[in-house]
């Protein structure tokens, strides 16, 4: 029976300028359809239709993830579920285990999900994880802008072999995307040194953060891959760094993105809010959103996401290694880190953000405020940097600030030093709720057309992927903000790829998710091919021949999205 | 003709080698020669060869002696230990694949189980200093391209890890470090003189049971704080010295073992090293690795890790993972009468445990699935041998500094054998009928 | 105070997990009620009433509710879980977990605990009239937070890692303590230990005070003598020698000076 039909609900689909009408869903094999002869029939009457959600950046699978679920038995503690039927036990709060994961995001609606960061040569680690991460589609982003290859070849402005180089990386290591963290400084703390300013040169391979940028977005381009650049810029954390921000941000003017799968900018800046600091120490930390968010609005071939403070104790994790460590020099509670050979390096710390702490507040407005001031909200994607900026657990929480001013009053009226938080940002002034089509805008259509994937999800169009979420909440009634919070923690009936996961709230499948990974096919490069059999020659510790993840049990089930870049 | 296959990995320490070459008779079922391995490897490889290998599983009789029977009877053996057992301890997974390993976890999850694996005798202490402090560390190709402080810390690698030294620690020239063991200093502290420590710069005989006093005398002398004359047996004007020294290189690693994880302190002793690493990077650039011992520890460990949220002692008896050493730990739920049967896989507790733990398995319905015969096999119920992964099937291995390097198949496993996920595949649908799960 | 009293009639094969033996858990239900509740051995739930005779009647509330267990209760982890209230008295020895993450109320042990007793302690008392194992008052794996208040008197001799990442309360041993005496403790516990200690003692500790009057075999090379002093400890006075420590850590300030962990030793 793979026939269904949605009747009755609130549909919410940007990709077709739906905004709340009562419109009906049909679903048949898989995909969206126009429609269908004899259908099982769901009532979705008084209840929200939106497409599946889309989160593009969450660190969800791979080895800084599970560093940090082994190193934190105390994340476990008290919030564990036991094995139930064909559901697996689920544990960890901040980091939850692959089952959990799975399970969490369909129970919130979400069923794609971009794994942040994969450092190469534990490419294998990351698929291993996301084949055991049960229902959602996964890809992950390997990362770039540290990576010896790239270094040299960008230093010498050689595009096409960066191209040709990033081709054959995606494949081996059946990557999504070209990701950059702290480009140059991951490097520099190959010797405890950083690249704060994107002007720092990186040691020994005097490039700046600057070039590797704009390098790799002209390489992107070249290649025209679905998604752009997915950059953590330089100065992460630091009161004062949103200069650092729109420096790096303003690396994007007059490039204009070319690819065939609907992308309009060349740079994605992720988890901003961390990067939109004021103030030159803790004592004067401000926020510097609008000006960010100013920026984003003018400057339409970028895109962000957030990376919301949702106020918890989390774990931090990210390849911004010297962030950590600089991290765990300021709150002193345990540190992991872990360098990797020509690539990268990935640093864990636990976080807590406390309503005590006024900074803790500004974090947390400074989030909001990127949101709330921003126009297009196809260019701003909701997430909390997961686990960094909170658990993506929390969404449905964040959905409720964004969505009510009167949770984000009882939230700054909760501080306490409330007066500092307020002072301290604009939070309190802003009176915008955002609407559920621009939140459809934030988690469905606009991560989707950012990621290149609208011919897939995001959107209701007949003939996309039937990935279908069903909330039981009503937008023609008030709500008590706690009630938002409530709706969106809990789909009533979600499908993927037109296969029934929840039914009722009760998860009743497993589903049969798939890994994307984009393989670009270029002109033969002899040049970069021996640069390769060189480098592991002489400097990896695996063979060439160990190096590229092949075999059903890492990915049972691949999506390859084929790009040609020949010329 | 022969055949050479190249880039094997190979299947026995944590170093995991994998620019073994093996060369295999025409036909791909013999093994006629190994390259590039040290004697230990080298070995595993030509022992699989043995003819007088067990190759179907056999049954303990009431005196004592072995019976063989099918992999089905052993199927059901096994399945039915597990059904009627109120917990079990499923001990091991330190030479086997990850892919293995995981069907296991699934078997423990549906039988309320407990999954340990060698760490309980061996880094597990490191895990839970890790747990305490964190830890900063890398991968192997760091140190081979940029380490010039080199410090073995109660470990043995000359003995323990042969080729770690040739092809990461010491002698490899790498991208910063072109004139190899010339451009390192190589410190080693260990109570006894060792093979490791006859190539040191520098010696630090440490007094047995106190590197915990003395890898915090090293943490104070960083800040030039107090010393007494003598901390463990060594004067405080070498540790002074030894604190400049390591402050003075420009990317230093600790590389640690036994001699720590499972002495007095045991995870103190990590813990204080990793205090140290943590302090020298206020100075210069600073790391620090477990020698792991087995080939796939660290696997057991990331696979329990990502499924169930902890790197051994996984106790899954009320349906969901809890962890806490000495109490969810092979030793003292055998020592303590807590388990009612013993699964044993890709492991030799017969040989390692101590023996009122061994005398216990003895006692207990018990099922050990080995290639090889072993002090493990001849006191359990059932022996199941296997085919030896890395060499008769592939399947996914993490080394020590926790890469994924996915082992080969080189020649195909003696007629109708079994490898340890076909068997436990077999296990776990049987426990699925017996329990009323799908 | 309501009484309800527990008495053996069966041992499990394994070891038993009495979580659900709490003021907490009994408070308000009638003896059958209580017999009724979960106890675990390995995957198995069991009922109370099936390893133990279920008399009296509890209280209202944990406060007005006073658990006692008779009989072997060697087998028996997990006693006084949780607890916020009330009272427990064990009349002879019992096993791992003794007041486990215990916020209030007392539990009185007339024989010896095993290891992890009052793992995460928040709040209340606990009293061992034999031994203590390893970890007493210790904080849970990962948790930097261990011991936040309370206090724990034990007669006899404890095991290693006690108090492991204190951070307040009190604990007072009578006999002597084996390696390991409050581990990275911070910020204001007290241990006071009226027998010896062997090694190890202050281990990275940045906070807090400990007083050994029998002695330690082997100093941390990172406490440095500083005086003496004259102190009255739990109803003794003497003189004792003060050493601040471990000087291998990072010392925070408070108001302009260094905080660091204090060792006094008994003359």
């Amino acid at each position: 029976m793979s026939e269904y039909l949605i009747k009755n609900g609130f549909v919410f689909d940007p990709t077709q300028k739906i905004n709340g009408d009562v419109k009906d869903v049909a679903i048949q094999d898989g995909k969206i359809v126009d429609k269908v002869a004899k259908p099982k029939v769901i009532d979705a009457k008084g209840m929200t239709v939106m497409a599946g959600a889309l989160d593009i950046h969450a660190h969800v699978a791979g080895p800084k993830v599970n560093i940090g679920r082994i190193f934190r038995p105390e994340d476990k503690l008290f919030n564990e579920t036991p094995r139930k039927g064909m559901m697996r036990s689920e544990g960890g709060f901040s980091i939850p285990t692959t089952y959990r994961t799975g399970y969490a995001y369909a129970r919130m609606g979400y069923t794609t999900v971009m794994e942040a960061a994969m450092p190469p040569l534990f490419a294998r680690h990351v698929h291993e994880e996301i084949r055991d991460t049960p229902i959602i589609d996964e890809g992950a982003y390997p990362v770039f802008g540290n990576n010896w290859f790239v270094l040299e070849y960008l230093k010498n402005r050689e595009i096409e072999n960066t191209a040709a180089y990033i081709a054959w990386l995606l494949r081996v290591t059946r990557g999504f995307a070209v990701k950059l963290v702290n480009p140059g400084g991951t490097e520099a703390w190959g010797w405890g040194l950083n690249c704060l300013q994107v002007t720092d040169p990186v040691p020994y391979f005097d490039i700046t953060p600057e070039e590797i940028i704009k390098g790799l977005i002209e390489a992107n381009e070249y290649l025209g891959l679905p998604h752009s650049i997915h950059l953590h810029g330089n100065n992460l954390g630091n009161p004062g760094n949103y200069t650092t921000t729109l420096d790096t941000l303003k690396l994007a003017e007059g490039y204009k993105a070319k690819n065939n799968f609907g992308r309009d900018v060349v740079m994605h800046h992720t988890h901003i809010q961390f990067h939109s600091y004021g103030g030159t120490k803790w004592a004067d930390f401000e926020s510097k959103a609008k000006e960010v968010a100013d920026y984003v609005n003018r400057q339409k071939n970028i895109s962000i996401d957030v990376g919301f403070v949702t106020l918890d104790e989390t774990t931090t994790m990210t390849a911004d290694g010297p962030f950590e460590h600089h991290l765990t020099e300021l709150n002193h509670l345990k540190w992991a880190n872990a360098d990797v050979e020509l690539e990268t390096a990935a640093g864990v710390v636990p976080y807590i953000y406390s309503p005590d702490i006024f900074v803790s507040g500004v974090q947390w407005a400074v989030g909001l405020e990127i949101a709330l001031f921003s126009k297009d909200m196809m260019r701003c994607h909701l997430t909390t940097d997961h686990p960094n900026a909170g658990p993506f657990t929390r969404y449905p929480r964040v959905l409720k600030w964004l969505m009510s001013q009167k949770a984000r009053d009882e939230q700054i009226k909760a501080f306490k030093a409330s007066d500092k938080v307020v002072s301290q940002s604009q939070i309190a002034e802003i009176d915008r709720e955002l609407t559920l089509f621009e939140v459809a805008q934030m988690t469905r259509a606009g991560p989707a057309k950012v990621l290149g994937l609208s011919h897939m999800y995001g959107g209701l169009k007949p003939g996309l992927d039937a990935d279908v979420a069903v909330y039981d909440f009503n937008p023609e009634k008030e709500h008590k903000p706690d009630e938002i919070e409530k709706a969106f923690s809990h789909v009533k009936f979600l499908w993927k790829t037109g296969t029934p996961i929840i039914t009722d709230g009760e998860i009743i499948s497993h589903g049969n998710k798939r890994t994307l990974w984009v393989n670009p096919k270029v002109n033969e490069n002899p040049q970069v091919m021996r640069d390769i059999h060189d480098k592991f020659l002489k400097f990896y510790t695996v063979t060439e021949k160990n190096y590229e993840v092949t075999g059903k049990h890492f990915i049972p089930n691949p999506f390859v999205i084929e790009v040609d870049a020949t010329r | 003709m022969t055949k050479t296959i190249t880039d094997v990995i190979c299947p026995f320490c944590g170093t995991l080698c994998d620019d073994i070459e093996v060369v295999v008779s025409d036909d791909g079922k013999k093994i006629v020669e190994v390259m590039n391995a040290c004697a230990i490897g080298y070995e595993k490889f030509h022992h699989s060869q043995a003819t007088d290998r067990a190759t179907r599983p056999r049954m303990q009789q009431a005196d004592g002696s072995y019976k063989e029977v099918s992999y089905d009877e052993a199927v059901e053996y096994t399945a039915q230990m597990f059904a009627k057992s109120k917990k079990t301890l499923m001990y091991g997974w330190s030479s086997t694949n990850c892919e293995a390993q995981s069907v296991g976890h699934e078997i423990a999850e549906i039988c309320g189980s407990v999954v340990d694996n060698t760490a309980t005798v061996c880094h597990g202490t490191t895990l839970i200093a890790v747990q305490d402090v964190g830890i900063p560390s890398c991968t192997l190709g760091e140190i081979k391209n940029r380490a010039d402080r080199i410090l073995f810390w109660g470990c043995n690698p000359a003995h323990a890890h042969p080729r770690h030294m040739s092809r990461y620690s010491i002698f490899p020239r790498g991208f910063f470090t072109g004139k190899g063991q010339h451009s390192r200093k190589v410190v080693v502290v260990d109570p006894r003189p060792t093979d490791t420590s006859k190539m040191a710069d520098y010696y630090f005989q440490v007094e047995q049971g106190r590197d915990y006093e003395l890898l915090q005398a090293f943490r104070a002398a960083l800040k030039h704080e107090w010393l007494p004359d003598v901390v463990a047996g060594i004067p405080k004007e070498r540790i002074y010295e030894g604190a400049d020294m390591l402050k003075a290189g420009r990317f230093g690693i600790i590389f640690f073992g036994m001699g720590v994880t499972q002495t007095l302190s045991k995870n103190h002793n990590i813990d204080a090293a990793i205090m140290l690493t943590k302090d020298l990077n206020e100075y210069t650039k600073f790391n620090i690795m477990p020698m792991r011992g087995h080939y796939n520890v660290t696997g057991s460990g990331e696979v329990l890790g990502w499924q169930f949220g902890f790197p051994y002692a996984v106790d899954i008896s009320r349906g969901f993972a809890r962890y806490n050493p000495g109490d969810t730990t092979s030793n003292d739920l055998l020592m303590r009468g807590d388990v009612d049967s013993v699964f044993v896989i890709a492991s030799d507790p017969g040989a390692h445990f101590p023996w009122t733990s061994v005398k216990k398995i003895s006692e207990l319905p018990s099922v050990a699935v080995d290639p090889h015969f072993t002090p493990t096999t001849e006191i359990c119920k059932l022996h199941v041998p296997v085919a030896f992964v890395g060499i008769e099937v592939g399947g996914n291995a993490y080394r020590m500094d926790n890469v994924p390097i996915d082992t080969r198949k080189v020649v195909d496993p003696p007629e109708g054998m079994l490898t340890d996920e076909q068997f436990l595949e077999k296990v776990l649908h049987r426990v699925k009928e017996l329990k009323g799960v799908h | 105070m309501q009484t309800v009293t527990l008495i053996p009639i069966a041992q499990p094969g394994l070891r038993l997990e009495v979580d659900n033996i709490s003021p907490d858990k009994f408070a308000g239900k009638t003896a059958e009620q209580i017999a009724a509740l979960h106890v675990y051995e390995g995957n198995t739930q069991h009922t109370m009433g099936k390893f133990f005779r279920v008399e009296g009647e509890s209280g209202a509330t944990a406060a007005d509710t006073r658990i006692v267990i008779k009989g072997d209760a060697t087998r028996l982890k997990y006693i006084g879980m949780r607890m916020t209230a009330g009272e427990i008295l064990v009349e002879n020895s019992t096993d791992m977990y003794t007041g486990a993450w215990m916020q209030g109320g007392k539990i009185h042990v007339k024989g010896n605990v095993d290891a992890f007793a009052a793992t995460g302690m928040k709040g209340g008392e606990l009293l061992i009239d034999g031994n203590a194992g390893n970890y007493l008052g210790a904080a849970y794996r990962g948790d930097w937070r261990g011991m936040q208040s309370g206090t724990i008197r034990v007669a006899g001799n404890v095991g290693s890692d006690m108090g492991y990442f204190m951070n307040g309360g009190t604990i007072i041993v009578g006999g002597n303590a084996d390696v390991h005496v409050a581990t990275h403790a911070e910020g204001n516990g007290k241990i006071i230990i009226k027998g010896s200690a062997k090694s190890k003692v202050g281990g990275q500790m940045v906070g807090g005070e400990i007083y050994i009057f029998g002695g330690v075999d082997v100093m941390m090379p990172t406490y440095v003598y500083r005086r003496d002093v004259d102190l009255e400890v739990d109803g003794t006075k003497a003189k004792f020698a003060l050493f601040e420590g471990d000087t291998a850590e990072r010392h925070p300030k408070r108001k302009g000076e260094v905080v660091y962990g204090k060792l006094y030793l008994k003359y």
